[in-house]
């Protein structure tokens, strides 16, 4: 027990203090600025990520601080680069769409450096209270970005979708939380741990993790409580889904660990079999209901889903390197998406933006280099190597052998074959088919994200061994 | 021996020839003429740099030679390299198509030539790196890297169908492969590493090997192909541009046969075992059904596919008969298949090229117009049919002669296909050859190219130099044979030993 009269320590918090200080900053400078002042806000929006992405690097001291409501472990550490990564890359794709689509607002890099704390809160959570803090400060904001477009029906519509369902999930797992207060008698992950440890399991703790399971799986839009995602992601502004298909995943996903494995581990036999059902019904969703999809938008919603079922797969081995396989398959994750929105914001034709996969036609012959990163995104993401996509799976189908979890590797190997017949089928549209004409031509910043992630995704087999030691070093944190 | 890494440079200089035409610019004659002298130049030097391996190569040693290796992924995978007498061989037939395949597809390739070439250079680099990894996960991304390029080849470049065919290959390749990713990892966490040397000397438990067995095979055998997954190959064959089809039959088949010989065997000998009776009866109906339905195609692609299915038989046959004329017979009827059944198509790419029709119908009396091209397509016909004096003999035979050993009845059933064999190919060279040349079409056709002689006078001259005189196939592939089956049945009588212990 801390000292109520000692200030906590701020060594590691400081990237969080960062941010908050300096959205507040932006927000003031929004307000009395006025509208002309978005572009300006915007630029020290994505200035203030990368600050604070060197201050979580260099400057940020791992350690527990308020009472033991917050940690920076290595873990959290890797996943915070992610997520600043994967909001960073979200603003930087909203300049040209906002522009052209006349939505441009100082309040939307504000909103996302909001929510950017909260994913770092989430990421960092080490006591139910805080976790919860932080899923609220990120969705609130969310929910507001996801209507930004406010004079689209569509849009308004998703935020609102967004907005009902995720209050639900939030109710869910507030219930959670208190069941496991209730019959732990803690807050803090590892008095839960340790007391959890002592005896057999209470029941009301079984129901309270079932909850929060459906909380949080409702954050990384895993079946069954996906029903949100394609909507939202076809009715929210493009960058708007590039950024919660990105960012967002990484963090519920960082928190699914830290509540699971942090505080419940030693009820690991009660939630591995809800996890394993988790991530074998998001693969086989996420395979199957893309293969119907003609909106870009929604076949990358069932493809998310997909690659959450993936990545739960290392979760619910539950060991290290199955740690270690979720850290790496979401920084994959992270680039082959960021990547793969840097094409869909590109679709534009004659100054409308289109989202049919048809409307791809022949890119191959119109756009080649585009084409081409696309097309290896695409393999990547179908998990085909040598590109990064299959290292991810590499990594995690490895944890879930290695807790002998042979059913849940099986299905998920075959899953990803059946995922792989939606992803050649854009490939096939780009490569095989004749063009229907080209695009505009792609504004910097996108080919700058596309470029990156292109690299990333290719040139990934040649650097896997020093992420995946770094990953390793991160999973430990847990072990 | 040379102290530089020989076996990465022949993998990767077809990379670098490919990175090179990314920077020919334009699109008109004198860029495609520049992209293909690189593209040919590339392979031309990549089979000459591969020849010094077989130069170089030490015959009496059953190990792997020309070693490399470099940290990779951490822990005990690494990028280790190397050959020996059962891969390299491999490695050089590789080489030695891909010139041919360039020179192909020099006129019959009509857009997008540049990108053609790249996909073909990169297909190379992948080709060259499953015979030459000697780790297990290389072999794993190697292996599965080579759907991409091929993919494309198909789709791209390819016939009327070429969608169908290009995603049918891709996922029933896919499919098979996925379970094979997962043994690796199982092999891996039990033996902890996954090099291939060290775990030709690891023995998995036998409950074990035997799921690894089969998840291994069910990559192999699609790859081989096998009946009755061998269906995605007439597709793919009939479908892809000639040089695609070349290859195909070249080499991307020979990876299943390669695969069984590197890792099912040596590694899951209980299992190999107990599965061999298996192995001989999809061989037997592979042999014989495939022939018979070889029998009633209309399509030449199609025909010469179906053939290499059962010729394939032959050779899952004949490494399963674990004995050294079988499993000799068998390497050497996979590179005699190599050259073959890539001429041939070949053969068929040459027609194509000036009829724009591969319906065996269409033809008839070529002879009289095409004596050259009736002279090289006789050769292959030959060989394909196994007429002793070509290299298609040898291997045939010795394999016939490697599971009469192992198992009469097979063997009395496997050589009616070579009857069989000989039916459909007589017949084709019958209805394609002979007859009176009395369709008009025909009347004007041009026998041979000097740039088709150039291609089709090397095959020519190894089909008949390796029928009649094998001796440099064996010399190399003699140790390591040996060596695989001393081990092999050495863990068979330890586990007999332990059966009687347990008794």
């Amino acid at each position: 027990m801390m000292d109520l009269a000692t200030f906590p320590s701020l060594a590691p918090f400081l990237p969080e203090l960062v941010l908050a200080v300096g959205a507040l900053v932006l927000l003031m400078v929004g307000a009395f600025g006025g509208e002309r002042s978005t572009p300006l806000v915007t630029t020290l929006a994505v200035l203030l990520i990368a600050v604070a992405g060197l201050v979580l690097l260099f400057k940020a001291e791992d350690g527990v601080t308020f009472g033991g409501a917050f940690v920076l472990d290595p873990f959290a550490r890797f996943m915070k680069v992610l997520a600043l990564i994967g909001s960073g890359f979200a603003i930087v794709m909203s300049v040209n769409y906002s522009k052209r689509e006349k939505i441009a607002r100082f309040e939307y890099p504000v909103l996302i450096l909001l929510a950017t704390v909260g994913m770092l809160l989430m990421i960092s959570a080490n006591d139910l209270i805080a976790a919860y803090l932080g899923l609220e400060l990120q969705s609130l904001a969310l929910y507001v970005v996801a209507a930004s477009n406010r004079d689209s029906v569509k849009s308004t519509e998703a935020g609102l979708k967004y907005f009902v369902l995720g209050a639900l999930s939030s109710g869910m797992l507030l219930y959670g939380m208190s069941l496991i207060y209730g019959f732990t008698g803690h807050t803090q992950f590892e008095s839960i741990a340790s007391t959890l440890a002592t005896g057999p399991i209470p029941i009301g703790v079984v129901f309270g993790l079932v909850f929060v399971i459906s909380g949080i799986a409702f954050k990384v839009s895993a079946v069954p409580f996906h029903m949100w995602t394609p909507d939202v992601y076809e009715g929210a502004p493009t960058p708007v889904t590039a950024f919660f298909a990105a960012a967002p995943k990484a963090a519920a996903i960082a928190l699914f660990v830290r509540v699971l494995l942090g505080s419940l581990g030693p009820a690991a036999a009660d939630w591995q079999q809800v996890i394993t059902f988790i991530a074998i019904a998001s693969m086989i969703l996420g395979a199957f209901a893309a293969i119907g999809q003609r909106n870009i938008k929604r076949l990358m919603a069932y493809s998310s889903i997909g690659h959450m079922g993936f990545a739960l797969v290392g979760l619910a081995a539950g060991n290290q390197s199955g740690v270690q396989g979720i850290i790496i398959y979401m920084a994959i994750y992270v680039a082959m998406t960021l990547g793969a929105f840097a094409v869909i914001l590109f679709m534009r034709r004659k100054g409308q933006m289109v989202e049919e996969i048809s409307d791809l036609a022949g890119l191959s012959r119109t756009h080649p280099v585009i084409a081409f990163i696309f097309a290896m995104i695409l393999f990547s993401l179908a998990g085909i190597p040598p590109l990064a996509g299959f290292f991810a799976k590499w990594y995690v189908f490895l944890a879930a052998i290695e807790a002998q979890l042979y059913v849940l590797a099986v299905i998920g190997v075959l899953s990803s074959v059946v995922g792989a017949y939606y992803y050649l089928r854009i490939v096939k549209i780009m490569y095989f088919d004749e063009p229907a004409g080209a695009f505009e031509p792609m504004p910097g910043e996108l080919r700058f994200v596309l470029g990156l992630s292109g690299v990333f995704v290719i040139l990934f087999v040649f650097f896997a061994g020093p992420l995946g030691q770094a990953a390793s070093v991160a999973a430990k944190t847990f072990f | 021996m040379t102290d530089w890494p020989i076996l990465s440079t022949v993998t990767f200089l077809p990379t670098v020839g490919a990175l090179l035409i990314l920077l020919v610019r334009g699109d008109d004659a004198a860029a495609r003429r520049n992209v293909y002298w690189i593209a040919l130049w590339t392979t031309i030097v990549t089979f000459l740099v591969s020849l010094l391996i077989w130069i170089d190569f030490d015959n009496t040693s059953a190990g792997f030679q020309f070693v490399e290796r470099t940290d990779w992924l951490g822990g005990k995978i690494s990028y280790s390299m190397g050959v020996d007498g059962i891969s390299m061989l491999f490695v050089i037939l590789t080489t030695f198509l891909m010139p041919i395949c360039i020179v192909a597809s020099k006129y019959s390739v009509k857009k997008r030539f540049a990108e053609y070439m790249v996909a073909f250079l990169i297909l190379e680099t992948l080709m060259i790196g499953v015979f030459c990894a000697t780790d297990l996960l290389l072999f794993y991304v190697f292996f599965e890297g080579g759907l991409i390029p091929m993919f494309l080849i198909i789709g791209i470049w390819g016939g009327t169908r070429r969608v169908y065919a290009a995603f049918k290959f891709f996922l029933y390749t896919l499919l098979g492969s996925v379970l094979m990713l997962l043994a690796i990892m199982a092999m891996y966490i039990q033996a902890g590493t996954t090099d291939i040397p060290t775990l030709l000397q690891f023995q998995f438990p036998a409950s074990m090997q035997t799921w690894l067995w089969i998840a291994f095979f069910a990559s192999f055998a699609v790859k081989m192909p096998m009946w009755p997954v061998h269906t995605w190959l007439p597709d793919a064959h009939v479908e892809a541009p000639t040089a695609g089809s070349v290859i195909l039959a070249g080499v991307l088949l020979k990876m299943g046969g390669y695969g069984f010989l590197r890792f099912s065997l040596p590694m899951f000998p209980l299992a190999s075992a107990d599965f061999a009776p298996f192995i001989y009866t999809l061989s037997v109906i592979a042999i014989i059904y495939t022939s018979l339905v070889a029998l009633m195609q209309q399509d030449m692609k199609k025909l010469i596919a179906y053939s290499s299915v059962a010729h394939m038989g032959y050779v899952t046959m004949g490494i399963f008969a674990m004995n050294p004329q079988g499993v000799e017979g068998a390497i050497f009827q996979m590179l005699s298949h190599g050259i073959v059944s890539g001429a041939l198509f070949l053969c068929v790419g040459v027609i194509y090229d000036r009829m724009h029709t591969r319906e065996i119908a269409a033809y008839g009396g070529l002879v009289n117009r095409m004596p050259f091209y009736a002279f090289a397509f006789l050769v292959f016909t030959m060989a394909n049919v196994g007429l002793p004096g070509t290299s298609g003999f040898v291997g045939e035979f010795l394999v016939l002669i490697g599971v009469f050993r192992a198992n009469t009845w097979v063997a009395a059933f496997a050589t009616t296909g070579v009857i069989l064999s000989a039916s459909y190919a007589l017949w084709l060279y019958r209805k394609v050859i002979f007859g009176a040349l009395d369709k008009a079409s025909l009347k004007s056709i041009f026998d041979l190219s000097r740039r088709e002689v150039a291609i089709l006078v090397p095959l020519v001259v190894l089909t008949i130099f390796f029928g009649v005189y094998p001796m440099p196939v064996f010399n190399v592939t003699g140790q390591a044979v040996d060596n695989l089956i001393t081990n092999y049945q050495a863990a068979l009588s330890a586990a007999g030993k332990l059966a009687l212990a347990a008794q």
